[in-house]
């Protein structure tokens, strides 16, 4: 049945006991290249004991041939010569493995995609297939046996950000069944969306669908939700890692707290209140909103008129169930968690860099997240929109898209994406309040690509009347009680002038300040040029970062709107189960290694490599579970010290010496 | 010098020109057999010295295939290939070595038919070239 193979003595020199193994794939190979000949050369070539060819290697006849071969013939290594590794790699692996020979030890020679197929039937192609399985042989002698990395992990996930992605992914790991932890920096959780009135394209009320998630939070009992908290250290690698976080004290007892108000009311101090967007007032004593979570009021030290010495207490005073406690501590919490999730969201480009539109100092220009709360029924103007300068109903409208965004030269480069639709929706909503007003749309073109989306902007201009202009806003200045709007009609080509009442700005969207500390945290090089999260690859590995084990959800990765954040975190959750699920993590085992004989501890490796996984301290080390295997650091490394497995230099000087060996006849 | 045929030893990253390459088979174009592809994991892993050594040892040309920029798998191994090449590219003719003898493309996995091109005209030039000659030889 099989053909007879050819069997050698093994070399002396090497001790190696190679098999080769030359596939036909029918005519695949056979057609073009002397398959007999390419078996009886590499039967001669040093430390091969056994060669011979068969019609199909890969279907089950042709694996037994390869697993009787190495057992009968004690080999050492086995060379197939057939198609790319890319098809059957693994099929021959796994064979080798049940006949006793470690996977490592298989190689494939591709002779039909880089060979037979490309090549007319010539000695020439013969030859080149010779040289091709002559090469892996030499490659296969170098190989050394390996088995797969593998270390235990935590089975804890921290999430950092509780904004909607932070708050949807720590739901779905927590359903999965493991420990979330769920870090925010402010008082509460919901982030930017608890500040939305309306949603596009649908127009949910953005608090409605909001907030039954952040109670379920709450709720939650594999979910630890640590609001007030920075997170300070990050050591360890992926599915081991090491996470402190500090605690501020809220000088306020939550499950005392049984938000009566009666606190902010006698409070004598009132500073901007950050989430109205300095339109109201709050106290040094107060809750973001009424349904913050947790529900529980916040002492803001900074804005108290002393805590140490104590200058007030009027709060305490009044407090019936004794919930505020002035000598609160901060808190340190040290966890080890397996795995980490950043959703840290997103803030808008200052206004005050708009020098064009008046660097925030023109009264009556707002920024889009602004207009949201002076749209929002629970906002401070109960849902009027009413101008912050003298709370008129502004009749006239003009909302400026892409401020700050896709303008190279002074501002942001990107397109920041969620801004046509929430434009488009702003003016929708302005004008069901405010029916006889008037709303003006600067833009430069619409990017309305979403389910529903394209539709949504089409309502604002049919059925709402709002006026798009397509073309830039050159100046905003105040005249009298009016603010002045000089902008060119690019479609027309005629000037505009437009005597407003309100100016909407939609700002661009930039990565919220605390990923850079965070990314530092990390010691990850984990953003891009714009300081948002970098993904592993920006097609294929689109929600990790290149730190193992660091999985990115939500706005922090870039512009996003609610649909696309959820969707992404809910992904983020689903990588991070894969790694909080599996018994172990197994890593391929072909990465670098030092030698700490040869290693001098210059550190040129170190930088090279994006994943972080050298250290070097006397001598550099490798992390074999953040190394992928890439080499580069191996060719940096000035004193050879560095290799990779499997593939050494020798081994690649072994096996270019193959390829430009003469082939006889060839 | 009209049979004279050079020798090419090929460096393919795993994920881009490897990946090309195959696409070449599978699509059943035709180039010059004279290159022969070594595997290697990422254009970042190929050492300058290999070149140089593959040169020595007889190779007419040497090809480095990796990714595109912004593409590589491992992020940054071509550009770090990039700037290897480059600076080898300088030492070459201090080696009497003709710095055309070496190649560093970006092919990526759909790129079959870049591939095939880009091993034609290699081969044309090395042609033009002819042979390898080391420096103590010539
Ligand atoms: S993986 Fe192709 S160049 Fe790095």
């Amino acid at each position: 049945m099989y053909p007879e193979g050819i069997t050698h003595h093994p070399s002396p020199i090497t001790r190696s006991r190679i098999g080769v193994f030359v596939c036909h794939c029918g005519h695949n190979i056979a057609g073009t290249v002397d398959v007999e000949r390419v078996a009886e050369e590499l039967s001669r070539y040093p430390g091969v004991v056994y060669s011979t060819h068969y019609e199909y290697m890969c279907s089950d006849p042709g694996q037994e041939l390869v697993k009787r071969a190495i057992k009968e013939h004690r080999l050492t290594g086995v060379v197939v010569a057939a198609c790319s590794p890319s098809m059957h790699e693994a099929t021959f692996r796994t064979a080798a493995e049940e006949a006793g020979l470690n996977p490592f030890l298989v190689e494939i020679a591709n002779v039909r995609e880089h060979c037979s197929w490309v090549h007319p039937r010539s000695p020439e192609t013969t030859a080149k297939a010779i040289r091709i399985a002559r090469a892996v042989v030499e490659k296969v002698k170098g190989n050394h046996p390996l088995e797969p990395v593998r270390v235990g992990h935590a089975e804890k996930c921290l999430v950092i950000g509780g904004g909607i992605a932070g708050i949807q992914a720590a739901l779905d790991v927590a359903e999965a069944g493991y420990e979330v932890l769920l870090v925010e920096r402010s008082p509460t959780i919901g982030g930017h969306m608890a500040q939305l009135s309306e949603t596009f394209p649908t127009l949910d009320c953005s608090q409605c669908i909001l907030t039954p998630k952040m109670v379920e939070v709450a709720r939650h009992e594999r979910i630890r939700l640590l609001t007030y908290s920075e997170v300070e250290e990050v050591s360890g690698f992926v599915g081991n890692y090491h996470v402190r976080i500090r605690k501020k004290p809220t000088y306020v007892d939550p499950d005392k707290c049984n938000l009566c108000g009666e606190c902010e009311k006698v409070c004598p101090v009132r500073v901007p209140n950050e989430f109205d967007r300095g339109l109201s007032q709050r106290a040094a004593i107060y809750i973001p909103f009424p349904q913050a979570v947790p529900s529980s009021y916040t002492l803001d030290e900074e804005a108290c008129l002393g805590l140490e010495p104590l200058r007030c207490s009027e709060c305490a005073r009044v407090c019936e169930v004794g919930a505020i406690d002035y000598d609160m501590q901060e808190e340190i919490i040290e966890e080890d968690v397996g795995a980490i999730i950043l959703a840290t969201g997103y803030e808008l480009y200052p206004v005050e860099n708009m020098a064009e539109y008046g660097a925030g100092r023109v009264p009556d220009v707002i920024d889009s997240l602004t207009f949201e709360r002076l749209l929002s029924a629970s906002g401070p103007t109960g849902g009027e929109v009413r101008r912050p300068s003298d709370g008129k109903v502004p009749k006239e409208v003009v909302f400026i898209q892409c401020s700050g965004s896709r303008d190279p030269e002074l501002h942001k480069p990107y397109c920041s994406k969620i801004c046509c639709m929430y434009t488009a929706k702003h003016a929708l909503l302005y004008r069901h309040l405010v029916p006889d007003g008037k709303a003006y749309v600067f833009y430069i073109d619409i990017r309305a690509g979403g389910k529903d989306y394209e539709e949504f902007v089409a309502r604002a201009m049919e059925e709402e009347r709002v006026l798009y202009l397509r073309g830039k806003v050159a100046k905003v200045f105040r005249e009298g009680d009016k603010v002045m709007v000089w902008g060119v009609d690019t479609l027309t080509g005629k000037r505009v002038e437009i005597a407003a009442d309100l100016v909407v700005l939609a700002q661009a969207i930039v990565p919220s300040p605390g990923v850079r500390t965070l990314a530092q945290v990390l010691h990850t090089s984990c953003l891009d040029e714009h300081g948002f999260l970098k993904e592993a690859h920006p097609k294929l590995r689109p929600l990790e970062t290149l730190t193992g084990g660091v999985f990115i959800a939500g706005a922090a990765q870039g512009p996003k709107d609610i649909p696309e954040a959820v969707a992404q975190a809910s992904g983020a959750a689903a990588k991070a189960v894969a790694l909080l699920s599996s018994p172990a993590i197994v890593h391929s085992p072909e990465v670098a290694q030092v030698d700490e004989e040869l290693c001098s501890g210059c550190g040129v490796c170190a930088p090279q490599c994006p994943y972080s996984a050298i250290t070097v301290e006397e001598v550099a080390e490798v992390n074999e579970v953040l190394c992928e295997g890439c080499g580069t650091c191996v060719a940096a490394c000035p004193s050879g010290a560095m290799s990779l497995r499997n593939l050494a230099d020798e081994q690649v000087e072994a096996m270019v010496q193959a390829v430009l060996e003469e082939v006889a006849g060839g | 010098m009209a049979d004279f045929e050079p020798k090419v030893v090929a460096f393919l990253c795993r994920w881009c020109a490897y990946a090309g390459a195959d696409l070449a088979g599978t699509s059943r174009l035709q180039y010059p057999p004279n290159v022969v592809p070594i595997r290697v994991p990422c254009s970042g892993r190929v050492e300058p010295s290999w070149v140089v050594d593959a040169l020595q040892k007889g190779a007419d040309g040497v090809l480095i295939g990796g990714c595109h920029p912004g593409d590589c798998h491992y992020v940054s191994g071509n550009y770090k290939a990039r700037r290897r090449v480059y600076l080898l590219k300088k030492i070459l003719p201090e080696l009497g070595i003709a710095p055309e003898r070496v190649r560093l493309e970006w092919v990526s996995a759909t790129e079959g038919k870049r591939f095939a091109q880009v091993v034609a005209d290699f081969v044309e030039e090395l042609r033009a070239l002819g042979p390898m000659k080391v420096m103590s030889e010539g």
